[in-house]
């Protein structure tokens, strides 16, 4: 296993990422990192910059003037090797916003989705059993 | 001296939603202030259109996850404008319970992230801890944490049942008491109060020519607040007491806030008390043919819906103005002038919403770098950091 890889997996930082969501998604994303659930047990800690991150949460239905941006950051500004998780339906499907003007493609036709948590918002232990599915998935794959 | 400009933006730690500012500062002062948005805009108003009525609190509620009581509210209002039926008294007091608690939740998320960007990790996490807890309530209460799908036109979805009531009332108790601990530490603390005292001052007259809402506006000393103004739900039948404070600045927009979630704990704990018995649902004929508006006060100030039908069983208009629209603005006057350490709590006092703001977008791709707010909180942080060193304080 490469070092970058074994380092990545003992600690991911993630950076969030919202593409026009309604709050919810990234407020339960917030709260993993609280008391109650306190992602930081398994070594998983917010990264201030995209510039430091190992795994995008990306939030929110894409909308045309995100979707733009997002995948600038995702080809230019994230390190490899990356990870992208999309968290709730919207950036899964567009859920609600699917008949949307503004909404014209789901999160996986913009970016690489490498995993994916459903729910309105999923709850914390959702987003929890979602990442460390994760960190599995790529040790079973090395 | 020569300007400079900094942006922050579009995705930054600093806030969880996406939106773009740009700081031009002289040195270390700021001397204007420009925000770009529609990294947000979703086109609701234009989703509402195609969907029934008894469907549409379902969008709106998606417009903002913390505001996901607000606007379902003022939309069900504005329906019943147009209708001009009355709604069952159990209907009411339910509807505002959930819209209490919702403004506990909402004003104990802006305490924890303006602890944060102060760079007080430890108010942070001990106010979501104790947000948790009122999470647990609403859940017990609506089946739901966030999203609560209670309010339909015409009355809620969902009775409260009367066994969870003692289980409930247990638990807003126990917020009470840590809450109090909290209030005495966060409000006699002496950093936080140099670091909050006289900064980002929204004056009286400023408030009222920019017509800022809730919380941004009583702060500056204008009593206004729906809930007062024009009662509607259980705001007349049970006591409270409207906060309002005198001088404008972050500090006092912490105080009013702080404040106002005993207030709602305790109209809540009321309205559970009395709560009435009878039904939940007026079962709404047809609509008319007509217009209406609905107003509820949100936990950052007047949400206002507007809502046309022509009485088909879908709405022909629906228009949304959050509070964030009103209050976005004042930051021209209270950001201008201040230090750039000071500029993120600034930003973040009005407790913006701007999934709530973005009704129409305007796209304008200029060729402008973007960085990210890291530098920003990095200095508000080590500004609190030296002011805890001259005072002697760890
Ligand atoms: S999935 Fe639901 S909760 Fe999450 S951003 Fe979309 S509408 Fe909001």
């Amino acid at each position: 296993m490469s070092i970058t890889l074994n380092a990545l997996l003992k600690s991911p930082w993630v950076f969030h990422l919202s593409s026009g969501s309604c709050n919810n998604c990234d407020i339960e994303v917030l709260d993993c990192l609280t008391p109650r659930f306190d992602v930081e047990r398994f070594g998983i800690k917010l990264a201030g910059s995209i510039r430091h991150a190992d795994v995008l949460l990306v939030t929110g239905s894409c909308n045309r003037k995100s979707s733009a941006r997002i995948r600038k950051i995702y080809e230019d500004h994230v390190p490899r090797p990356c990870v992208v998780v999309a968290i709730g339906e919207c950036s899964l499907s567009r859920g609600l916003f699917i008949d949307s003007y503004n909404c014209p493609l789901p999160l996986d036709r913009i970016i690489p989705v490498n995993v994916y948590i459903p729910g309105c918002p999923p709850k914390p232990e959702a987003i929890i059993a979602g990442v460390v599915k994760l960190i599995q998935r790529l040790k079973a794959s090395v | 001296m020569a300007k400079t400009i900094i942006p922050i933006g579009p995705f930054h730690p600093l806030q969880e939603e996406p939106e773009y500012f740009s700081l031009t500062v002289e040195g270390e002062t700021v001397v204007d202030v420009d925000v770009e948005l529609g990294y947000n805009h979703r086109g609701i108003e234009k989703l509402s259109e195609s969907k029934t009525y008894d469907q549409v609190p379902f969008v709106v509620e998606r417009i903002c996850g913390i505001c996901s009581t607000s606007h379902p509210y003022a939309y069900v209002k504005a329906v019943e404008d147009i209708s001009g039926c009355t709604i069952p008294e159990r209907a009411e007091y339910i509807r505002t319970i959930i819209a209490e608690g919702e403004r506990i939740h909402s004003h104990l998320l802006w305490l924890g992230l303006a602890g944060h960007f102060l760079g007080y990790n430890t108010v942070y996490m001990w106010v979501w801890k104790l947000r948790e807890e009122i999470l647990d309530v609403m859940e017990i209460l609506s089946g739901n944490r966030n999203n609560y799908a209670m309010f339909k036109p015409g009355g809620v979805r969902r009775d409260i049942r009367e066994e969870d009531i003692p289980f409930v009332i247990k638990k807003i108790d126990s917020i009470v008491k840590t809450l109090d601990m909290l209030k005495k530490a966060i409000l006699d603390d002496p950093v936080l109060h140099a670091r909050l005292k006289g900064i980002g001052i929204l004056k009286r007259e400023d408030a009222i020519d920019y017509s800022a809402l809730g919380p941004t506006s009583r702060a500056s000393g204008v009593a206004k607040d729906v809930r007062k103004d024009a009662p509607y739900g259980a705001y007349d039948k049970v006591e409270w007491k409207m906060i309002v404070t005198e001088k404008g600045d972050v500090f006092d927009k912490v105080v009013v806030r702080v404040l106002e979630v005993f207030e709602s704990i305790s109209i809540m704990k009321s309205c559970l008390l009395s709560l009435p018995k009878g039904p939940i649902d007026a079962n709404l004929a047809d609509i008319v043919p007509g217009e209406g508006i609905g107003v509820h006060e949100a936990p950052r100030g007047e949400t206002f819906h507007y809502v046309r039908s022509d009485g088909s069983n879908r709405p022909t208009r629906h228009k949304v103005r959050a509070p964030t629209f009103m209050n976005l603005p004042t930051c021209k006057s209270t950001v201008i002038g201040a230090a750039i350490a000071d500029a993120a709590i600034i930003l973040a006092s009005i407790d913006p919403c701007y999934c709530c703001t973005e009704r129409l977008a305007v796209c304008r791709i200029d060729g402008k770098r973007m960085m990210n707010g890291g530098e920003l909180i990095r200095l508000s942080v080590e500004k609190t950091e030296k002011l805890k060193k001259e005072m002697g304080r760890r």
